[in-house]
């Protein structure tokens, strides 16, 4: 069985709510979108206090090429524009509306209806998806037209499909891939003709056999796309490692961007995305969010609206438990611990996880006693501990060198390590910082030329 | 004994042939160097802080006698003084500063801005604040995890474990800037040195509006503006909701001292100013009587609206707020 060539690992899968069916949330009273949901600009608002929206009416302009438009998730009124705390309690432009009935705007096809065909060239598919504002639902979060938009010079080979879902807990890609594979595998196709390919890829991990199952079935009837199962192993569902498993061929280091080894990649909550803005002329204003923990009552998958208080969610699944505990926007490898629950569910928020005891703490970290667990284990072959040292002594041209904006941040070498480093928060510091040096280089170098 | 006379024999003729090899080797090879170099290293304090902008004294020492203009070249450590006597060494224009020191603006102690979650990654501001807003409910406030005392290479700054915030020791400070780079906040400032270690400022840098800062703590600047009106000197400007007393403009006078409702200003080294000299107005009695009615007096009744909302507020939100992030300590 296929998998990515180095590193990685294999943490407890815990997928809790794997057997739930993804049910409805009820409307919340009140929603506030963010203007960045997304890597790249922020979206420009186009409303102001007072106004009336309808549901999946367009309330913020893509503010640039890489950014995404963003829609109104529920009717009502708008009641601020302003700053408002987000998940990690910094302050984030976002559009309160307070909800009045569930009224929506004109043109969206809300029915179950499948619908198949798709006349449109590639060009009006990639408008349609801009139009949706629709972004990488993996958590990436990045804009899916700027994705599908293949530069001159370079050619898509095949479009792969992440149904991967290696984090541990989180099942919403996994629901959906049960309760909507025809939809999904309609999405492929429309991918496949919006970049121009005639193979299309699903790789899912071989511990949702009955995913793998359900989409082998339908694939059969849709020539070109095939379902490809794989081992488990995390940090399969990172893109490069995802292009690796399926294709065998490795991504260069950046800036190479996966379409220089011919692959586009979506993920199976992005590709029903694509389905309903392309088929059904639907914005992305609702998602699945996986609502999970071992603490937590009854673990769920929700259907849920854009801008809904995280709070809400844990509500519906129980509430937090008395216990201290962590809820983690995402799932326990790559999310991030919040401090305001109050904050919305945006774009690329797959899942929320409660951790309780010992499973919220980190150990007393010790000395690094180069063992080199975290070399073996990282997936972009680097070296964390390195990097890590590095980074603490500021010694910025050395991890440049040491390639470590490669960094894929999956948390590989912080889980496995012996002593309990953190090095990832290390190695992420030292990113951000390279990143901004590269930036302010190549602003210092443009206006020479 | 004839081996042993001969090996000694030999280390003597390699030793002295090696001797003048180099002698010859050392002549020809010789880097001139202007010994003025040399001179003013050694009048500079040779603290290697980087304080200047070279990476060491010698790097600066270097650029003092090579550029003619030295008049954009200061050593914070050494102050004033031993750049004139560098200047009149060299026979150059001296660059004149006033001597600095490094200042917190944060007030925000344990008791007066509450942990709202326990952080527990690697101890370390710069990282921290790159993951989050930090364990209270401040965007702005000092985080403290001590980079800048990590960062301090004259044992300058401590943190204190009672109210959670670095302290300065003026004394010791030489305004070198290093804490001003390593804070990721931004809350610490080099401003002018008063004799005596006086000091007047305001302790925070929290550009949020007037009720998000009550909410988060209660020794935050609100940027209401009463220091404004009351300062004769215009040195105080508030500016996103926060005010700044401009530090060469100030006179010490302390009016505003008394004036913030908050105690968001600080003052060092210096007692209060005597309550109300002039008119003996009836609501100026005491310091604390004197805060509360100010929040509630005319001139800021909008803001206090939302201010006293504000301060009932966490009463209701904490509890879900505590329980969330994080482990609770």
């Amino acid at each position: 069985m296929k998998t990515f060539p180095m590193g990685g690992v294999h943490p407890s899968e815990n997928k809790l709510s794997s057997a739930k069916p993804i049910e409805v949330l009820p409307l919340p009273e009140v929603v506030n979108v963010p203007l960045a949901q997304h890597i790249g600009a922020p979206a420009v608002a186009k409303v102001a206090k007072g106004d009336k929206v309808l549901a999946g009416q367009l309330i913020a302009e893509a503010g640039s090429f890489m950014s995404a438009n963003i829609h109104a998730p529920v009717s009502g009124t708008v009641t601020a524009v302003d700053l408002v705390p987000n998940g990690q309690g910094l302050r984030q432009m976002m559009i309160t509306i307070k909800r009045e009935g569930d009224e929506w705007a004109e043109g969206i096809d809300r029915s179950e209806t499948l619908v198949r065909e798709c006349t449109l060239s590639s060009q009006e598919i990639i408008a349609r998806i801009k139009e949706a504002g629709i972004v990488g639902m993996g958590g990436a979060t990045f804009p899916t037209h700027v994705k599908l938009s293949i530069p001159a010079g370079k050619k898509a080979e095949c479009v792969i499909i992440n149904g991967v879902e290696c984090e541990p807990y989180l099942t919403s890609d996994h629901r959906m891939m049960l309760e909507h594979g025809e939809e999904i595998v309609v999405g492929v196709t429309i991918l496949m003709k919006a970049v121009g390919v005639e193979r299309a890829y699903i790789g899912i991990e071989n511990n949702k056999p009955d995913a793998i199952a359900h989409l082998t079935q339908i694939a059969a009837s849709y020539p070109g796309v095939e379902v490809v199962p794989l081992k488990v192993r995390y940090p399969q569902g990172g893109e490069k490692q995802l292009i690796a498993a399926v294709t065998g061929r490795q991504v260069p280091p950046p800036p190479a961007l996966p379409i220089d080894v011919g692959a586009v990649v979506c993920n199976v909550s992005t590709t029903y995305a694509v389905y309903r803005a392309v088929q059904k002329r639907m914005p992305l204003v609702e998602r699945v969010v996986t609502v999970t923990g071992k603490s937590l009552k009854e673990p769920r998958n929700l259907l849920t609206r854009m801008g809904t208080p995280v709070a809400t969610l844990l509500e519906a699944a129980g509430g937090l438990p008395d216990a201290v505990c962590k809820v983690i926007n995402g799932g326990p490898m790559m999310g991030r611990a919040m401090v305001d629950l109050a904050s919305p569910v945006t774009k690329g928020c797959s899942g929320i996880t409660v951790m309780t005891g010992r499973d919220a703490e980190r150990r007393t970290a010790s000395q690094c006693i180069k063992c080199a667990k975290c070399v073996a284990a990282c997936p972009m072959g680097l070296e964390p501990y390195y990097l890590s040292k590095m980074t603490q002594k500021k010694r910025w041209d050395e991890v440049e060198a040491s390639m470590i904006t490669s960094c894929i941040e999956c948390g590989c070498c912080q889980s496995t390590c012996p002593a309990y480093l953190p090095l990832l928060d290390w190695v992420r510091l030292g990113k951000q910082t390279v990143m901004g040096i590269i930036r302010s280089r190549a602003a210092a170098g443009a206006p020479k030329k | 004994m004839q081996v042993l006379l001969f090996t000694i024999l030999t280390l003597c003729a390699l030793g002295i042939l090696s001797a003048v090899i180099l002698y010859f080797v050392a002549q020809k090879f010789r880097v001139e160097e202007d010994p003025r170099i040399d001179e003013v290293e050694k009048m500079l304090p040779g603290a290697n802080c980087g304080g200047c902008g070279f990476a060491g004294c010698r790097g600066m020492a270097d650029a003092l006698v090579k550029q003619d203009d030295i008049s954009n070249l200061f050593c914070p450590v050494g102050g004033g003084d031993c750049m004139k006597a560098i200047a009149s060494y060299l026979g150059k224009a001296a660059a004149e500063k006033q001597p600095e020191v490094a200042t917190v603006r944060c007030g925000g102690t344990c008791e007066k801005r509450p942990r709202t979650n326990e952080y527990n990654g690697a101890r370390s501001c710069a990282v921290a604040a790159s993951l989050y807003v930090g364990e209270t409910g401040c965007a702005y406030g000092c985080l403290g995890f001590g980079d800048c005392v990590a960062a301090c290479t004259f044992d300058a700054i401590r943190m204190n474990p009672q109210t959670g915030l670095p302290e300065v020791d003026p004394d010791k400070c030489t305004a070198c800037g290093a804490c001003v780079k390593a804070c990721p906040k931004k809350i610490i400032e080099l401003r002018k040195k008063w004799p005596k270690n006086r000091a007047v400022y305001v302790s925070c840098v929290s550009k949020d509006k007037g009720a998000v800062v009550m909410k988060a703590c209660k020794a935050g600047c609100i940027g209401c503006g009463k220091c404004v009106k009351v300062c004769s000197f215009g040195a105080i400007i508030v500016e996103n909701n926060l005010a700044y007393i401009d530090p060469q403009k100030c006179k010490l006078c302390r009016k505003c001292v008394n004036e913030c409702p908050t105690g968001a200003i600080r003052l060092v080294g210096m007692d209060p100013l005597p309550k109300e000299p002039k008119t003996p107005a009836a609501p100026k009695a005491a310091p604390a009587a004197e805060k509360s009615a100010a929040v509630k007096s005319a001139p800021v009744a909008a803001k206090a609206e939302t201010v006293k909302a504000a301060a009932a507020a966490p009463a209701t939100e904490k509890p879900a707020a505590t329980q969330t992030p994080s482990k609770e300590s």
